[in-house]
């Protein structure tokens, strides 16, 4: 069970949380021709084994966005931030 | 290397079973492999079968870092099927089927092949049309599809709870050829099968990275010394993204854990495959007694090899509303695999961007059924240089194309195909 420290409402259980994916995904910029670039950010992912950057919802809490870094070898959590703040 | 045979069953009986021969070697690697395959799951394995079975090509080596079939080959909840709708699924899956019922034959080794029949139960008016829209485009491919009412899979399967408030059982498909198989034997008969045909296993020995000239790879790095190959094919199910970063590559998949659960043995009970309709659940009984559950995914990206609690109490709960006979069994062990989810839910098997380099997975949820397929297409494509026509639309840049085959419709979101 993962326990994820959420900045508002404290530490909580994974259960209460839904993961969105890789928060390192930037989308291009809406005037952006390049179709390579779209399919990029679309489809592509580092997926690495080790730390991510990863977006969470706290549906069941504070309804907030937030961007956690967690190691995807031992789900381990080291930071986790509103995404509303979060350096992007 | 002898062949198996009620002869020789009853001989070495005889003998007190003591004067088997070993089933494969374990060699020391060649200097230059024609192609080398990086990881020893069915894929893998089927892959150098086929490549010395239908091409010729038997300086092979595939490379494992830990023991054969111990990944998702020997982790996994064995169903067979073939009931796909798409175009570019439903015959690679079906061409799998047809390998599948003549496997134990063509390797010499019984891989328990059991077509005890799949029922996909429905739950809404909505879910039944799509069934049935599928099972024409099955039954018009030649594959086997039956669409039972309500009364007909009461009678099939009076073990299920009919009446459940939220979600009744109105109905299901059915595949009478679908069935299960005996996992390790799937990895072991494939693996008997290349030695005998000159392919070189070499277990407990890491890929750590690629050796280049130019452009093009011309062998792997492992942690046991360097060895060269003219083509190199990775069969690295959940670590695709880490193998293919070393190769300056990037996929379109991500990798997750599925979990699997096995209650202790219990009498005959469940004949049959049955899958949940309305939650991500399938049970069926393993030949020991034991009830063989499945469910989802943890959801997160993981490499961890082993699931979290959430996910048991979820696929204990499926298994409970839809067979409530379960209720007082024991669970006697659960275990993770970790999943090559792609983009669109469906595999890719191709030659890549970079020069000798061949890729195979992406195989989320079904890529045990595969294994006779996969070795056989990807056997091909890289002995070719070009597609065979039942992998022909598995290509990587499908998703450049706008042509993702995604079954379950769900976009590209890895966790939710
Ligand atoms: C719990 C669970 C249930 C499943 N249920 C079903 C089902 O009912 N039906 C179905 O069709 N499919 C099912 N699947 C999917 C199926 O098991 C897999 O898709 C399939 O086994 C993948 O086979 P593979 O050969 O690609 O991978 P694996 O069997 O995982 O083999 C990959 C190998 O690569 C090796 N490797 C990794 N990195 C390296 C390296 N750097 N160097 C050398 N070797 C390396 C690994 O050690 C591993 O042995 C399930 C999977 C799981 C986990
Ligand atoms: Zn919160």
């Amino acid at each position: 069970m993962i326990r994820i420290h959420c900045p508002i409402c404290g530490q909580r259980s994974e259960t209460e949380f839904s993961y969105y994916g890789d928060a390192t995904v930037k989308r291009p910029d809406e005037h952006e021709t390049d179709p390579a670039l779209w399919v990029d950010y679309v489809f592509t992912r580092d997926n690495p084994r080790g730390w991510h950057r990863e977006y969470w919802h706290h549906v069941q809490g504070c309804r907030q966005w937030l961007v956690l870094e967690r190691n995807t070898l031992t789900h381990e959590v080291s930071a986790c931030h509103l995404a509303s703040e979060a350096s992007s | 290397m002898s062949r198996y045979s009620a002869l020789s069953v009853f001989t070495n009986a005889l003998k007190g079973n003591k004067s088997w021969p070993r089933a494969w070697r374990d060699p020391e690697p060649k200097p230059e492999y024609d192609v080398l395959i990086v990881g020893a799951g069915g894929h893998g394995l089927a892959t150098a079968y086929y490549l010395a079975k239908e091409h010729g090509i038997t300086n092979v080596a595939v490379v494992e870092k830990g023991y054969l079939g111990g990944g998702n080959t020997g982790r996994n909840t064995t169903i067979v099927r073939s009931n796909y709708f798409l175009p570019g699924n439903t015959m690679f899956y079906e061409r799998s089927m047809k390998l599948w019922e003549n496997l134990s034959q063509d390797l010499n080794y019984n891989v328990m092949f059991s077509q005890r029949g799949q029922y996909n139960l429905l739950h809404s008016p909505g879910q039944i049309d799509a069934a049935r829209r599928r099972g024409n485009t099955m039954r018009a491919n030649g594959i086997d599809a039956e669409l039972l009412s309500r009364q007909q899979v009461q009678r099939d399967l009076p073990y299920l709870d009919y009446d459940n408030a939220r979600f009744p059982i109105h109905g299901a498909i059915l595949q009478r050829r679908a069935g299960t198989a005996r996992h390790d034997a799937v990895a072991w008969g494939y693996a008997r099968g290349a030695d005998r045909r000159g392919v070189d296993i070499l277990q407990k020995r890491e890929v750590t990275g690629f050796l280049f000239d130019g452009g093009k790879i011309t062998g792997v790095q492992t942690n046991r010394g360097d060895i060269r190959a003219k083509k190199v094919a990775l069969c690295v199910a959940g670590h695709s993204g880490h193998l293919a970063k070393m190769a300056g590559l990037r996929l379109p998949i991500e990798s997750h854990s599925l979990q699997a659960f096995v209650t202790e043995p219990y009498k005959p009970f469940i004949d049959t495959v049955v899958s949940y309709g309305a939650g991500h659940f399938y049970i069926s009984q393993s030949d020991k007694g034991g009830l063989v559950l499945g469910g989802d995914l943890d959801m997160y990206n993981s490499y961890a090899q082993r699931g979290g609690l959430p996910v048991v109490e979820h696929t204990l709960a499926a298994a409970k509303s839809l067979v409530p006979g379960v209720s007082r069994l024991k669970l006697l062990r659960h275990w993770a695999g970790v999943m090559d989810m792609s983009m669109d839910g469906s595999p890719i098997i191709t030659r890549t961007p970079v020069d000798g380099l061949y890729f195979n997975g992406g195989w989320c949820y079904g890529g045990f059924k595969t294994i006779p397929a996969s070795g056989y297409c990807f056997a091909w494509t890289i002995a070719k240089d070009e597609p065979h026509p039942d992998n022909a639309a598995y290509t990587l840049d499908r998703f450049a194309r706008g042509g993702t085959i995604d079954e379950k419709g769900a976009g590209p979101h890895p966790n939710q195909q």
